[in-house]
């Protein structure tokens, strides 16, 4: 794992990298203090991202972010792996979303900070088995408005078809053979198929307009969320990079 | 073998026919039964069992089928993400049920309830190792009946197979150990043993895999040799089966991950035919292959010479193996959940204790035990069969209702969906981004690798060029989606009794219904009309509506006939019989009806595209919507009598393209008609809902009240008459000669409102030429019987495309303001003004009739398919017509 994550700068030596850590558990502690923190830092750690995965994710956040106490954009070159990943932009881009970030209902942060990254990262947490139908259903909505966010880049509340499209050439774009004209003709059908789930039957000059987050919803209903967006922050074992 | 074989494909069908009997009792079961049934016969005949299960044939050919099929048509993603969970089940769980049940057999042994045996802890061991293993074949048959969650069928189906490799190294250890007798066994044989383990699954998982390398490296070259490329299939799997027992290597691992390995290129590479060859040869042998083993465990089992009974060995031994299966799973269990994402619960449990079947492996490997070492062999082979049967009989039975009761999980059928595949994928994405982001390593990062490593280096190595084009799992489902809808389309026009719609593009915009260009508008024009009309008064009259609506039902009818004339593909003369070894000749019928689909999904896709998503084709669109916009402006003004109120310019403007047509000419509608044309619409309305299972009416009624009579288009060209005269030769012979001049007139202009715009309307101009012939003679023998001024028949609205009303209005416009006070023009221009609140009007009748429509058709598709015109149906006369003008 080590040669994957080329860090630059941090974890030379043994002294630095205690330092990071002490620091870390510094800022934990008075993320701890903040108000969100106190909120939800409980929730985080009953729900699976434990003060020990919290301690992990800010040693991640420091090696991504540099040692500087936010993220940018351009920190994300640093990790290798994400390069081939066909919707990397995306991705990224939803790290920084508003709207992810509950801070506004559109919009682009600059730069997040280990706050905001755990609230990004909460996303991906797996239920619990003790979670009740009413917490299991906003659970699931919180998950699926991630994905709808990505989606709708214009924050338009919904996805258009260009938008659409983007996303299927996007995803698509990892097979070269295969041309943007059927990426294009799939997320055309794709986009039927929603009309005909979400409408019904349509007035013959009825033109859907977009996939609205309802829409979005009918669409998942029957489908087996639970095992699809989960990580599991289990191998928590440091990226070792102080040897 | 001789009779019983032949006996089976026939009980196979019975089973299948009666319902009743498999819902409840699993086919496994039922087999067995038959097979004791079969075998008792054969007892009482030559008291002499002499058919039984040879550990030979069963491992060299009935199991190899279904361990094949089942790699073939392993779920992957499923498998390798549970493979973890799998592994520690198949390895660890093996041990312990082997362990555990030898042992405390060996226990009850010592303490002396099962009497003398000549037996020691090895010889238990050895019977322990054979009968821990889960059972392959019992599993699949009862599973496959009760449809648990796939991720539950997934772990129970997965330990079965894998578990083959620590059942053999155990039953070879043990077997060796046995012979060499327990005081010779040494340290470093344990030692060996172990190795041993290691060296036979992963020597038989490499074996397999190497095949399927092979396998999919030979498919990728039989491009010219399609008819053979099945045989490769099942030859090479085999050879893997062999190579792994030859090696003295797992061979049901081997065949496994042959078929799990190689399942994704081979089905790219070999082309449809063969891999439907594939599938059903594959399901076919290993279906019949389940029916003979099972029948042929009930068959052995009548044989008075292998039967011992020892009442506590036997009943402690389905004890113990329930038992530490229960236990096994619990602890593993609760072990696994610490590490997996989707925890397994209680009732999981359960299912997975519950559903440990034994089957014939362990019968097999028990029936292969040398008497002379093992000197008890009869009372485990006895034992075996009372294992086997209660669990596949009993567990096999209950194992339904017990699902059932505990509510667990059930899978579902789903059909495919589009949607769903692109999220997944985006998932997946996201998935390893964030494990790429949060830095460790889970599935979704070695997923990630894994697909990378795949696309970059082995689907190029393995897979056609062709092949890797289109082998992409979104674009499958796509194309699967596709294919599906046009099959049940044409189906469902096979129903409606024509396939006509498909190819006629005339009646193109109302075949697709729901996803037409905003209205034909040449068909919505007719119901402003009507309204406006002085006399319009009359045509409230339902009975003519009907009547008129009939009519045009034939118009309709009558050119789809033509053009399924016209296009419909002739018989073929000569039949080639053509003869070759090596290639299948395609039928001709099958070229015609993928022609037929391509058409139909072209069509549809690109009426689809146009439509709903008003993309597209946006400056066409556009284009027509700014002038429809800009002449409703005037001609709002040009009315005469001024009924209209004056428009609100920035509302229209403020509206987008798309929605300018809903907005205001309904509003103008409204105030304009409140008088007559509610309650005719109210009529439509009711109507419509009384027959709402009969189609797509409202269009057809919608086109009813269209009323000019075509003589007075002949102001406008006169001069072309003779032109066109030609044109209508054949038909006016049978036009009585009173007619012929009107007709050849309405003819004439048609044929000229037809040419002014041929570019932009190229779809509807393909439909103008001879059709029109007929229908006009109709129109026109019809307007001599009716009184002129609702002798409107619609057909020149409905070939007169959109475009030329709007070219032409600008002069009629201009005419109008000159107040020319020629009534015919002047009628003329109302009507085309008034022309474009047809399709408020019409929309109107639409909406109100989609707003009653029931709600019964749930499935979409047939929601599509139920809307299709009416005008599906030919009816006889129509045809008979046809016939006598030609």
């Amino acid at each position: 794992m080590a040669s994957h994550s080329p860090i630059p700068n941090s974890c030379c030596c043994y002294s630095r990298c205690k330092d990071i850590y002490c620091e870390s558990l510094r800022e934990i502690s008075a993320f701890q203090r903040t108000q969100w923190g106190q909120k939800n830092l409980a929730g985080f750690q009953t729900e699976l991202v434990t003060l020990e995965q919290i301690e992990h994710l800010h040693r991640r956040f420091k090696q991504i972010s540099g040692d500087q106490p936010t993220i940018r954009k351009e920190s994300f070159d640093r990790i290798p792996d994400l390069e081939f990943n066909p919707i990397r932009s995306k991705i990224v881009r939803a790290f920084f979303d508003k709207r992810n970030l509950r801070q506004a209902s559109d919009g682009l942060a600059d730069e997040i900070n280990f706050e905001d990254f755990l609230t990004i990262m909460s996303y991906f947490r797996p239920m619990e088995m003790n979670m009740d139908e009413e917490q299991l259903d906003h659970f699931r909505k919180e998950k699926l408005k991630f994905l709808f966010h990505m989606y709708d880049s214009d924050s338009d509340g919904k996805i258009t078809l260009q938008e659409y499209r983007k996303v299927v050439e996007e995803l698509l774009s990892r097979n070269p053979h295969l041309e943007k004209e059927s990426a294009r003709s799939i997320a055309d059908g794709a986009m039927m198929e929603a009309a005909s789930i979400c409408v019904g039957q349509m007035e013959p000059d009825q033109v859907y307009e977009g996939i609205t987050f309802e829409d979005f919803l009918k669409m998942w209903q029957g489908i087996d969320i639970d095992t699809k967006m989960h990580v599991r922050f289990l191998t928590m074992e440091p990226i070792a990079h102080c040897h | 073998m001789g009779p019983i074989p032949s006996l089976i494909p026939g009980c196979k069908a019975f089973f299948h026919l009666s319902h009743k009997v498999t819902r409840v009792v699993p086919e496994s079961a039922l087999l067995i039964v038959l097979g004791l049934f079969l075998g008792g016969i054969v007892w009482a005949a030559d008291h002499i069992a002499s058919f039984t299960l040879t550990p030979n044939v069963f491992f060299f050919y009935l199991l190899p089928p279904i361990v094949l099929d089942a790699g073939y048509f392993m779920p992957n993603k499923l498998f390798f993400g549970n493979l973890g969970t799998i592994l520690l089940y198949a390895v660890i769980g093996t041990v312990w049920n082997a362990a555990t049940t030898g042992m405390s057999l060996y226990g009850v042994y010592l303490s002396g309830i099962m009497g003398q045996l000549d037996i020691g802890l090895l010889d238990f061991l050895l019977f322990g190792s054979l009968i821990a293993a889960v059972d392959p074949v019992a599993v699949l048959a009862v599973f496959e009946e009760v449809h648990v969650n796939e991720v539950l069928f997934i772990i129970v189906f997965g330990e079965s197979l894998l578990n083959d490799a620590v059942t053999v190294v155990l039953y070879n250890v043990f077997d060796s150990f046995v012979a060499m007798g327990a005081d010779n066994v040494t340290g470093v044989d344990c030692v060996k043993g172990i190795v041993s383990f290691f060296v036979v699954s992963l020597g038989g998982t490499f074996v397999g895999i190497a095949f399927a390398f092979l396998l999919s490296l030979v498919t990728r070259f039989t491009k010219h040799v399609r008819i053979i490329e099945p045989g490769f299939v099942f030859v090479i799997s085999y050879l893997s089966y062999l190579t792994a027992e030859m090696l003295s290597l797992s061979a049901i691992l081997a065949i496994t991950f042959c078929g799990v390995c190689c399942q994704k290129y081979v089905k790219a590479n070999i082309c449809d035919q063969s891999s439907t060859t594939v599938r059903y040869t594959m399901k076919m042998l290993a279906s019949g292959s389940e029916t003979i083993i099972f029948m042929f465990l009930g068959i052995s089992a009548v044989n008075p010479d292998i039967w011992t009974w020892n009442t506590a060995f036997i009943l402690l031994t389905l004890v113990f193996i329930s038992v530490y299966r229960v236990i096994g799973v619990v602890i593993q269990t609760w072990v696994l959940n610490h590490y997996r994402v989707v925890q397994l619960e209680i009732i999981d449990q359960v299912v997975m204790s519950y559903g440990g079947l034994r089957g014939a492996v362990a019968f097999a490997l028990v029936a292969l035990l040398d008497e002379k070492k093992v000197k008890e062999k009869n009372l485990f082979v006895s034992t075996t069969i009372i294992v086997v049967f209660f669990t596949v009989i009993f567990q096999g039975l209950t194992i339904k209702p017990l699902v059932q009761w505990l509510k667990v999980k059930r899978s579902e059928h789903r059909e495919p969906k589009l949607n769903e595949k692109l999220h997944g994928r985006a998932f997946d994405h996201i998935l390893s981004a964030v494990e790429d982001i949060s830095g460790q390593i889970g599935h979704n990062y070695l997923r990630d690798k894994w697909s990378n490593f795949d696309r970059k280096i082995l689907s190029k190595v393995l897979m056609r060029r062709s092949a890797q084009k289109s082998r992409d799992q979104i674009l499958n489902i796509f194309h699967e989606l596709n294919l599906k809808d046009a099959i049940s389309y044409v189906a469902e026009g096979e129903r409606r009794g024509s396939l006509a719609f498909i190819r006629s593009s005339s009646t193109d915009n109302m075949v697709n219904v729901d996803f037409s260009t905003p209205r034909p508008s040449t068909v919505e024009a007719s119901v402003s009309c009507l309204l406006r009309e002085k006399a319009s008064s009359v045509c409230l009259d339902m009975q003519a509506l009907e009547q008129r609506r009939k009519s045009i039902r034939d118009t309709e009818d009558t050119v789809t006939h033509h053009t399924l004339q016209q296009y419909l593909y002739k018989p073929r003369q000569e039949h080639i019989h053509l003869y070759s070894r090596h290639e299948i000749i395609q039928n001709e019928d099958e070229k015609q009806d993928k022609e037929i689909f391509h058409r139909t999904m072209r069509k549809r896709l690109e009426s689809f595209k146009s439509t709903k998503l008003g993309i597209n084709q946006p400056k066409k669109l556009n284009k027509s919507h700014k002038r429809d916009r800009g002449q409703k402006r005037r001609n709002s003004n040009a009315i005469p009598n001024g009924k209209i109120p004056s428009e609100n310019p920035v509302q229209d403007f403020i509206l987008k393209e798309k929605d300018v047509e809903f907005s205001d000419p309904e509003e103008n509608y409204e105030s304009l008609h409140m008088d007559k044309g509610v309650d005719f619409l109210a009529n439509v309305t009711k109507q419509n809902c009384t027959d709402a299972t009969s189609g797509d009416t409202s269009h057809s009624a919608a086109v009813t009240g269209y009323s000019f009579s075509d003589e007075k288009l002949l102001p406008w060209k006169p001069d072309q008459a003779k032109q066109n005269a030609s044109v209508s030769e054949k038909s006016l012979h049978f036009i009585p000669s009173c007619l012929q001049k009107p007709w050849a007139q309405s003819c004439s202009s048609l044929g000229n409102r037809g040419n002014t715009t041929p570019s932009t309307i190229s779809e509807h101009t393909t439909s103008y030429d001879p059709n029109l012939r007929e229908v006009y003679w109709k129109a026109v023998s019809e307007t001599n019987n009716k009184p002129p001024v609702n002798s409107g028949y619609c057909s020149e609205t409905s070939y007169e495309p959109v475009n030329s009303q709007q070219d032409n209005s600008v002069d009629r416009q201009e005419r109008l303001e000159e107040s020319n006070p020629k009534e015919n023009q002047e009628k003329k221009t109302l009507l085309n003004a008034q022309a474009h609140y047809r399709s408020a009007a019409a929309r109107r009748v639409q909406s109100r009739r989609s707003f009653h429509r029931p709600k019964s058709l749930q499935h979409p598709k047939l929601q599509k398919l139920a809307s299709l015109p009416s005008s599906c149906h030919i009816p006889p006369h129509s045809l008979e017509q046809e016939e006598t003008q030609l």
